[in-house]
């Protein structure tokens, strides 16, 4: 009789901590690596905005309004001396700064991604587990979700601003709730074919009460692809809110966002067009550097790429 | 046709290497074997034994990671592994052919069969479409489908498993290939529609003169067709030759030690258990019904009317194909599922209708080794914790836990320090060690194993049923193991339940059943078995050591 294949068996590799593995992938991902790095310097240009070179965003000056971007000032201080200020951007027809206000703008957006990203999939996870796990409650949780679908985002927001009084939170509520489905979608598929999983059955089996179940072997299966879901619902929320502020429903238009600078530019655009070129270029390069991001993370964190 | 002194394919040298970071440098290494017009070669070997991928490079479907670095793959006298693309493309159905494991999925679901077969007919050959449709029709007779013109115009899912494969296997022989390529196709079959697959292919390549390359790693499956056989490990041949000879006289340890790890259909020589009743069912039921607003209720019956008794000590086997409502049963006396009608008494109690929290504390009495050892354990979490959950989960503190942890994984043959690690890092054959461990860390009284080593290669199968043996007599557990695989059955049950289409149809004493099989049904399974009159396990290499 021969030898049988030893059961001690040497055990594969060391433990390797898959998070880590992850988060090297993730880095060596060009696509990532420049979405990461065009939105760390977009919140940094938020962050530091008073120290940029910028003025007042909200200083109205009737004397140099509709300037084209190079203008240059004469600011006389308190003291009597005087500064040569630089219009880059030019300034808009209150004679603001539209520079300054570009900068302060990237504040608002940013906070409304990052804010109506979070509170969003927070609320769309409960429903969706609740919706995947509990049957009976299923068909109602997902019609009412459907129904939400089939009104058109924007239009859901603009009655829910109208609701409310303008301003940062009425807004960010608006575009929370229509996002809210999708979150849901994504979260109850997971848990339907998760839940089928024999280690999950095996957990039931291990006598596991329901909340542990949840956290401990379903919940964990839907981070990769919520985190990849926050990406996209951050880039419609910075468009969405930019949509709103120009249909001038959205934030009161003295405060800077990248929306209410393109509103208000909007009745010069033929003439000015600066008003509306450098908030869009702005815009545009943080909505395609959160979408790079969205794309690489699902690239990475699906497991069907995971060995390429 | 090739004339007999060229062999069909020859394989000399081949080597092919893996991408870095392997267990091992080459896929195949140095493998040389030859088929001739009218053999069968079965390529035998365990999971990564590199016969598949010997396979493909032949097929020239090799993934692009993996590159031929030596050797030559010769049809017909003409080298493989120097043809362009288009030459390939051009023999590639034309004078060799090949069919999959699983046909569903090699069978596009939005064409008909017909347009399916007579598509090969189309890239190849300048018939016309009556002549194609004949052609299609002659075939789809000759592999016995039966009402080949209603077979032409139905799609794959309209068609069983065994059709399919039929159908696959028609497609694969319509232009005449002097080569036939067989990766384990008859793996995912049941027992019934393995044996008249076999014998369809067996019966087609000797009137046909056609020369098969069969993969499998079922000793019985090559005991059942093949002329000579060619033995593979980790990626090297280590024995062929005839297949009488190789069977009866395994010379390579490697050869001798799969053959005696194959199961015997004798059944092993066992007491009757005596202890006391552990899990009574009493006229299980299942239904499912799908009642829809416009349609009748329509209502499957997945068990029916289901009696079975264990006693402690007692393993109590239920066999049937798929569709058979064994997994059902073991689901529903698992709590996995409620049955629809019936008790199921553990022993005194009825858990068949108690709720998720009366249920809890019977929970830990049952528990459940299943199928798929890469699904069973969560993969995020070390073993170790999947281990302590159901402990803790009733009470148990973690430091006493973890001491129970380490006490199992070295009963169950594995490092009590490899709890900190994660399932990947574990082979098959050990992640099923661990799901007993699991298992057992709840102290249970019944054990449902369902196909708990249908997944596992021989070896790795043997190992792990000698642990549940051992652990049933350790802990005096009631075992119920669902298994399609009569041998498996036969080696390690005390009584069998067999079933078909949700019945009962005959139960009784192991050798009873095997010896004098009462019902028709499982005639027809003994008999399908395949490589029924092979004498496999220890007792052949016994003789040839003799």
């Amino acid at each position: 009789m021969s030898a049988e294949p030893s059961l001690l068996a040497p055990i594969a590799a060391e433990p390797v901590a898959p998070a880590r593995t992850v988060l090297m992938r993730l880095v060596r991902n060009p696509v990532v690596a420049i979405g990461g790095t065009v939105l760390m310097l977009m919140t940094l240009l938020g962050l530091f905005a008073p120290w940029l070179g910028t003025l007042d965003p909200t200083a109205i000056n009737p004397s140099t309004r509709n300037r084209v971007p190079g203008f240059e000032r004469t600011i006389r201080a308190d003291d009597g001396s005087t500064t040569t200020f630089k219009h880059r951007m030019g300034t808009d027809s209150l004679g603001r700064d539209v520079y300054s206000r570009v900068v302060y703008g990237a504040r608002v957006s940013l906070l409304i991604a990052v804010s109506v990203a979070s509170v969003s999939i927070a609320i769309g996870l409960v429903i969706g587990l609740i919706a995947g796990y509990v049957r009976p409650l299923d068909g109602v949780i997902m019609r009412f979700m459907d129904g939400l679908m089939a009104i058109p985002g924007i239009l859901l927001a603009i009655a829910v601003v109208s609701l409310f009084r303008s301003g940062l939170t009425a807004v960010i509520i608006a575009i929370i709730v229509p996002e809210i489905p999708r979150v849901v979608r994504v979260v109850r598929s997971i848990v339907l074919s998760v839940r089928e999983e024999p280690y999950v059955e095996a957990a039931i089996m291990a006598g596991t009460r329901l909340p542990q179940l949840m956290i401990r072997h379903i919940l964990p299966n839907t981070i990769a692809p919520l985190i990849v879901q926050g990406t996209f619902i951050a880039a419609s929320a910075i468009l969405v809110e930019a949509i709103l502020s120009f249909l001038g429903i959205g934030i009161p238009p003295e405060i800077p966002t990248w929306g209410n600078i393109m509103a208000e530019g909007r009745n010069l655009f033929r003439v000015f067009p600066h008003n509306i070129l450098y908030p869009g270029i702005f815009l545009g390069i943080t909505v395609l550097a959160v979408n790079m991001l969205g794309d690489g993370l699902r690239d990475t964190l699906d497991p069907k790429m995971a060995g390429r | 046709m090739s004339n007999a002194q060229t062999p069909v394919l020859e394989i000399a040298g081949l080597s092919i290497a893996l991408p870095g970071g392997g267990d091992r440098a080459r896929a195949v290494d140095d493998v040389s074997l030859s088929v001739a017009a009218g053999e069968i070669v079965c390529v035998v070997g365990e999971s990564g034994s590199g016969k598949s991928v010997t396979a493909f490079s032949v097929m020239g479907l090799l993934a692009k990671a993996l590159k031929p670095v030596a050797g030559a793959i010769k049809l017909e006298g003409e080298d493989l592994l120097t043809a362009t693309p288009q030459r390939l493309r051009a023999l590639r159905g034309d004078r060799m052919a090949m069919i999959f494991q699983e046909p569903m999925t090699a069978l596009n679901p939005v064409l008909t069969i017909g347009d399916q077969i007579e598509e090969v007919l189309r890239i190849h050959t300048d018939l016309g479409p009556a002549e194609r449709r004949a052609q299609v029709l002659a075939m789809l007779e000759s592999m016995r489908l039966p009402e080949p013109e209603r077979m032409h115009a139905s799609y794959p899912h309209q068609i069983s498993g065994g059709q399919r494969q039929r159908v696959m296997i028609a497609a694969a022989l319509i232009l005449d290939p002097a080569l036939l390529i067989a990766d384990e196709p008859t793996t995912a079959l049941d027992v019934t529609t393995q044996a008249q697959i076999l014998r369809l292919i067996k019966d087609m390549q000797s009137r046909r003169g056609t020369g098969v390359l069969f993969i499998t790693h079922d000793f019985g499956v090559v005991a059942e067709i093949a002329d000579r056989v060619v033995v593979m490990e980790k990626g090297r041949v280590v024995e062929q030759g005839p297949a009488a000879d190789i069977l009866t006289h395994p010379q390579h340890p490697y050869t001798q030690m799969l053959i005696a790890a194959v199961p015997s259909l004798k059944p092993a020589d066992r007491k009757p258990a005596l202890g006391p009743l552990a899990l009574e069912t009493v006229g299980l039921a299942k239904t499912y019904g799908s009642k829809t607003l416009f349609s009748k209720a329509r209502i499957v019956h997945a068990a029916k009317d289901v009696a079975i008794r264990v006693r402690r000590g007692e393993t109590v086997g239920i066999v049937g194909e798929s569709g058979s409502g064994k997994t059902t049963v073991a689901r529903c006396v698992a709590r996995l599922m409620p049955p629809s009608e019936g008790s199921i008494l553990v022993p005194d109690i009825d858990i068949a209708k108690l709720s998720e929290g009366r249920l809890r504390p019977y929970r830990r009495k049952i528990q459940v080794v299943f199928q798929d050892p890469f699904r069973s354990l969560n993969p995020r979490r070390t073993v170790g914790a999947s281990i302590v959950e159901g402990p803790m989960n009733f009470g148990l503190g973690a430091k006493e836990a973890m001491q129970r942890a380490r006490d199992l994984m070295a009963l169950v043959g594995l490092q009590p320090n490899a709890l900190e690690r994660y399932p990947h890092q574990f082979s098959g054959g050990q992640r099923q060690r661990i799901a007993i461990a699991r298992a057992l860390a709840m102290e249970p009284e019944i054990l449902i194993a369902d196909e708990a080593v249908s997944a596992l290669d021989v070896s790795v199968q043997k190992q792990v049923l000698a642990l549940l043996a051992d652990v049933q007599e350790r802990f005096n557990l009631a075992i119920l193991f669902i298994t399609h695989d009569l041998r498996v059955a036969a080696q390690i049950c005390d009584r069998i339940v067999v079933m078909e289409k949700g019945v009962i149809v005959e139960q009784g004493a192991t050798a009873q059943v095997f010896s004098a099989p009462a019902h028709a049904y499982t005639r027809a399974l003994i008999e399908a078995a395949p490589g029924r009159d092979f004498a496999t396990g220890l007792a052949a290499v016994d003789a040839v050591q003799a």
